[in-house]
């Protein structure tokens, strides 16, 4: 499979802070690609590098093979990208925006955008700056995709919206890859989305990429497994391989790496056995890898 | 019944499948056992359509590709048939007769991830095959309440 974008030995620092330290990434045709991570994790900043807006201190990137620095028109007429900041043009009503953005797309499809803005229930004659969050969002996400781009770049896509106009993104989401073979890139705080929507996740915290690949592999290699103990225990000793552990007394539950056999021996000398095991979900990965919990969808 | 095509979307059959992210199977593996047992049990019959994978993906909220993943599994196992051009559909009369070795090939590898995941987790022989009985009776009673409940 080819690869789209390929990152290689990422590194950004804005003056002595380090946004990202050696972040390798790859997106290959046809996938979806989650981007997970807290709030300042780096997840925005290696979208504006995959776009071109921002210069890698260290490190390559590639778009299409082409650096997006030193090529930035072709690699963006490929690629559609809406921000959870959905910035737009406030003075221009929707149809000067879609004409406006043609001009710079020679794969424009005005008809494609129509039937979304019809889909949408979106008046072209509406100026945008009326717009609710919502509609500002469909709005976005018919600027990002009608020139049927190659790969479809969508940061914190359902930040802020009801269930309705997420479903119009994921919609969009399936759209790109199920009917154009073409790749997407989107970064979520709702793991639950992320889970069910990605081929591919990639992790990133403080900068970092803590965990990368396909879904089934990520859910395959982690574990939740009940412990219970012959007496209470205050604190549960670390445990090789294990990432957390919560729980009281007697019972306790882990998340961990390691096989269910070698948890087994691992807890044998504290007087513990297993209980029932099952493959850890991203939302527990996350928050062992992690360490804190966030939102999850309330639609889910 | 006719299909349209062309503007109108082939909408295939209505498939309740429910996907659920804690249960630690993967998700197309969700997928192709609810439809092999809705086909096992007639809740979808020879010939009817599955639904678009857009169409699927989009109701389960799933990457495309994971309908792709099972779409592709169901069709090697003989129980659906691509239709030329576009669609995917219930195929004739079962799985289509393997040879006997690939048939056992298929089987063996099941049980062994089988017997080696009750081995992890403590399962004797006995207790296992109890196990799989249990489960089976308790499918089967179920299978009868929904085909009663949708001819109903």
């Amino acid at each position: 499979m080819t690869n789209i974008v390929e990152v290689q030995g990422l590194s950004r620092q804005f003056g002595a802070t380090i946004a990202l330290d050696a972040v390798d990434f790859r997106a290959t045709e046809g996938r979806v690609h989650g981007l997970v991570g807290v709030n300042g994790a780096g997840k925005t900043t290696l979208i504006k590098h995959l776009l071109g807006l921002l210069r890698p201190t260290r490190g390559s990137v590639r778009v299409f093979g082409l650096d997006p620095v030193r090529d930035p028109v072709g690699v963006l007429r490929r690629v559609g990208y809406l921000s959870e900041y959905r910035e737009l043009p406030e003075w221009m009503r929707i149809d000067e925006l879609l004409r406006y953005t043609q001009a710079y797309y020679p794969t424009w499809d005005m008809a494609y955008a129509r039937e979304l803005l019809d889909t949408f229930g979106l008046d072209g004659k509406r100026k945008v700056a009326g717009l609710s969050q919502g509609m500002r969002a469909q709005t976005g996400l018919v600027v990002a995709v009608a020139h049927r781009p190659e790969v479809l770049l969508l940061d914190e896509p359902s930040s802020g919206l009801d269930a309705v106009v997420r479903q119009d993104i994921l919609d969009a989401i399936v759209r790109t890859v199920a009917d154009d073979g073409r790749t997407v890139i989107f970064s979520s705080h709702l793991l639950d989305e992320v889970e069910r929507m990605s081929d591919h996740v990639t992790m990133i915290h403080d900068g970092k990429v803590v965990l990368n690949g396909s879904v089934e592999d990520i859910r395959g290699t982690h574990s939740v497994t009940g412990l219970t103990f012959a007496q209470r225990l205050e604190r549960l000793p670390k445990i090789d391989g294990t990432l957390t552990a919560t729980g009281s007394g007697r019972t306790w539950s882990v998340v961990h790496k390691t096989s269910v056999e070698e948890l087994r021996s691992a807890v044998a000398p504290l007087g513990g056995e297993l209980a029932e095991s099952r493959s850890a979900t991203l939302e527990e990965i996350f928050v062992a890898r992690v360490g804190r919990a966030t939102q999850r969808s309330e639609a889910a | 019944m006719y299909h349209y095509t062309g503007t109108l979307e082939q909408s295939g059959a209505p498939v309740d499948i429910k996907i659920n992210l804690a249960d630690g199977v993967p998700l197309y593996r969700q997928i192709v056992n609810q439809i092999r047992y809705r086909v096992a049990s007639g809740l979808l019959e020879v010939g009817e359509d599955l639904p678009p994978i857009r169409t699927l993906a989009l109701q389960l909220k799933v990457t495309p590709n994971t309908i792709v993943k099972a779409y592709g599994e169901l069709e090697a196992a003989g129980i659906v048939r691509k239709r030329h051009g576009a669609g995917t559909f219930v195929a004739d009369g079962g799985p289509p007769r393997l040879a006997d070795r690939e048939r056992k090939r298929i089987i063996e590898e099941r049980i062994d991830a089988l017997l080696s995941e009750a081995h992890h987790l403590d399962f004797s022989l006995d207790e296992l095959v109890k196990a799989i009985r249990r489960r089976q009776a308790l499918m089967a009673s179920k299978t009868a309440v929904d085909k009663a409940s949708s001819e109903g």
